[in-house]
């Protein structure tokens, strides 16, 4: 019966529905990316934060001599903690993917990588250049860090603007819903007045809009969710795209996140409604 | 019951009612008369806290209306039945169901027979199903008083209950009011019908308030 005393809203009813699912729609997308750009991130800054990497390319014969002399000169640079050579094994690894399993690394040219670990202060860039081309002509400093930070920090910045637009998505529900119940409490002035004059209490009158915008932004906002995920599962895997990009998608315990996105609109339809009832109501005596 | 105490109201513009100090005890039967625009509407406005005064004192229930706070005017509405002059109704839900809209709107019960009771007294045992914007001017008034009624009032203000319907119609409206009167409750019902004032006078210990130049006074047996 409390239902029944505002009569029904006909299809602008559907208006919120469909805002809600549209919101939470985006949201969902907002929030991949975020979590996908924060895992971006967190795998491009963690190890390399002051690390670089140093390639030999030599005729073989000349390969280990080289070797010896950029470690001996890291050695005696300061800024370097420590330096090393990787082993067959580990270049093995590092290649697997391109190359497959059973590759003759000994029987390739492939460059010696040597690893470098930064002290802090780090070394000068410019001067270890320097040196490597005078004692080891085949040496190049591959400092990943100079060209990985930037993209560390654009990974960062596509992670805050991920969350900056759930924010402003959830500021557009807000928004939107109290449009409507506006709208909705506008057109039912009359229903409103008729209560009040036979005792109904704002919180009675209220609770008769809250309730249904509440189920319409939960419902609407579910069918978003829901659509949403679907269309990011469909996306193509990070495997299949190539191991460089990460898959725009939900991992593990991430998948979890946008299912808090259905009562999240709940609780702003919630608000939003009860804030316009009660304003409009005070105008009433 | 409803207490003014040099009470004035006006819309914005002059004073509409001046000094208005008057009692209506509990069980007493008022009538409230005075020309078109006098103010009477205006009067049972105060009277139920659609309105506040703009200077004096109104009491309900031994609270002056200014100290309540706005639950508290719909706690204290649900012990005064009225009948507006222009009578609204929800025009979505079926004459039953708005007749009933008090006791709902109190998450209160309604029972079926009692409903049945009363539409069946106010000549509208057939028209329980039917919606608001289908029923006549005197029916809907009908129904009004049906509203009114329903939650067992302390207090009934009636504002030209009367005014859509004949004279037979009248008087049997009059005759369930003075009943309601005789079980207890307070009856203050504006009209310029001097007739059923008569007829009234003839049932029950009713008194006239008349208002005249801004000011609400008791008319004498002259009328
Ligand atoms: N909301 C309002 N704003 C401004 N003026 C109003 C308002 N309501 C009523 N008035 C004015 O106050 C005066 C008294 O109105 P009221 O309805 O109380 O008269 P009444 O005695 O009930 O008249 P009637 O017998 O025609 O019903 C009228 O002149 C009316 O125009
Ligand atoms: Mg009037």
């Amino acid at each position: 019966m409390r239902d029944r005393v505002v009569p029904p809203s006909g299809p602008t009813a559907w208006l919120t529905t469909f805002t809600a699912a549209t919101m939470a729609f985006l949201a969902v997308f907002a929030l991949a990316l975020a979590l996908a750009s924060g895992r971006l991130a967190d795998r491009w800054s963690e190890g390399l934060a002051n690390s670089a990497t140093i390639r030999i390319s030599a005729p073989a014969d000349q390969m280990e001599r080289q070797t010896q002399v950029v470690l001996e000169l890291l050695s005696t640079t300061p800024g370097v903690a420590s330096a090393r050579a990787l082993t067959d094994d580990e270049q093995r690894r590092l290649l697997e993917p391109w190359f497959g399993p059973d590759l003759p690394i000994s029987a390739l040219p492939i460059p010696r990588l040597v690893e470098i670990i930064e002290a802090s202060p780090g070394y000068d860039g410019e001067g270890l250049r320097q040196r490597l081309a005078a004692e080891a002509p085949g040496a190049i400093l591959d400092d990943h860090t100079r060209w990985r930070r930037p993209l560390t920090v654009a990974a960062e910045r596509l992670r805050f603007l991920g969350l900056v637009s759930i924010l402003l998505i959830i500021g557009a529900m807000a928004a939107m819903v109290t449009l409507a119940a506006n709208a909705a409490l506008a057109t039912n002035a009359q229903v409103i007045k008729v209560l009040r004059l036979v005792g109904a209490r704002d919180s009675y009158i209220a609770r008769a809009f809250v309730r249904r915008f509440t189920l319409r932004a939960l419902g609407g906002a579910a069918i978003g969710t829901i659509l949403g995920m679907l269309a990011v599962l469909a996306l193509p895997s990070a495997d299949a795209a190539g191991g460089f990009l990460t898959g725009l998608g939900f991992q593990g315990a991430g998948w979890l996140l946008p299912l808090l996105l259905p009562p999240l609109a709940a609780v702003i339809a919630f608000a939003a409604t009860r804030f316009a009832a009660f304003r409009k109501l005070r105008e009433l005596t | 019951m409803i207490a003014f105490d040099n009470v004035a109201y006006s819309y914005g513009g002059g004073e509409l009612l001046s000094e208005v100090s008057l009692r209506l005890a509990p069980g007493s039967f008022h009538f409230l008369t005075g020309p078109s625009g006098a103010g009477k509407s205006t009067f049972l406005k105060l009277c139920y806290a659609e309105l506040l005064p703009t200077a004096g004192r109104v009491t309900l229930f031994d609270r002056e209306v200014r100290s309540l706070s706005r639950d508290d005017i719909a706690r204290t509405r649900r012990r005064i039945g009225v009948v507006h002059q222009d009578v609204q109704f929800l025009d979505h839900l079926p004459l039953a169901a708005n007749v009933t809209l008090p006791l709902t709107v109190s998450d209160r019960e309604s029972s079926a027979s009692d409903l049945a009771d009363l539409l069946g007294w106010v000549g509208l045992g057939q028209m329980a199903d039917a919606l608001p914007p289908s029923l006549s001017g005197g029916e809907r008034q009908r129904a009004a008083i049906a509203r009114a009624v329903i939650i067992d009032p302390d207090v009934i203000l009636a504002d030209e209950p009367t005014g859509n319907v004949d004279w037979e119609m009248s008087l049997r409206l009059l005759t369930l009011l003075v009943e309601l009167n005789r079980m207890g409750k307070t009856i203050l019902i504006a009209t310029h019908d001097l007739n059923l004032i008569r007829s009234a006078k003839s049932q029950v210990a009713a008194r006239v308030l008349r208002i005249r130049n801004r000011r609400i006074q008791l008319a004498g047996a002259d009328l």
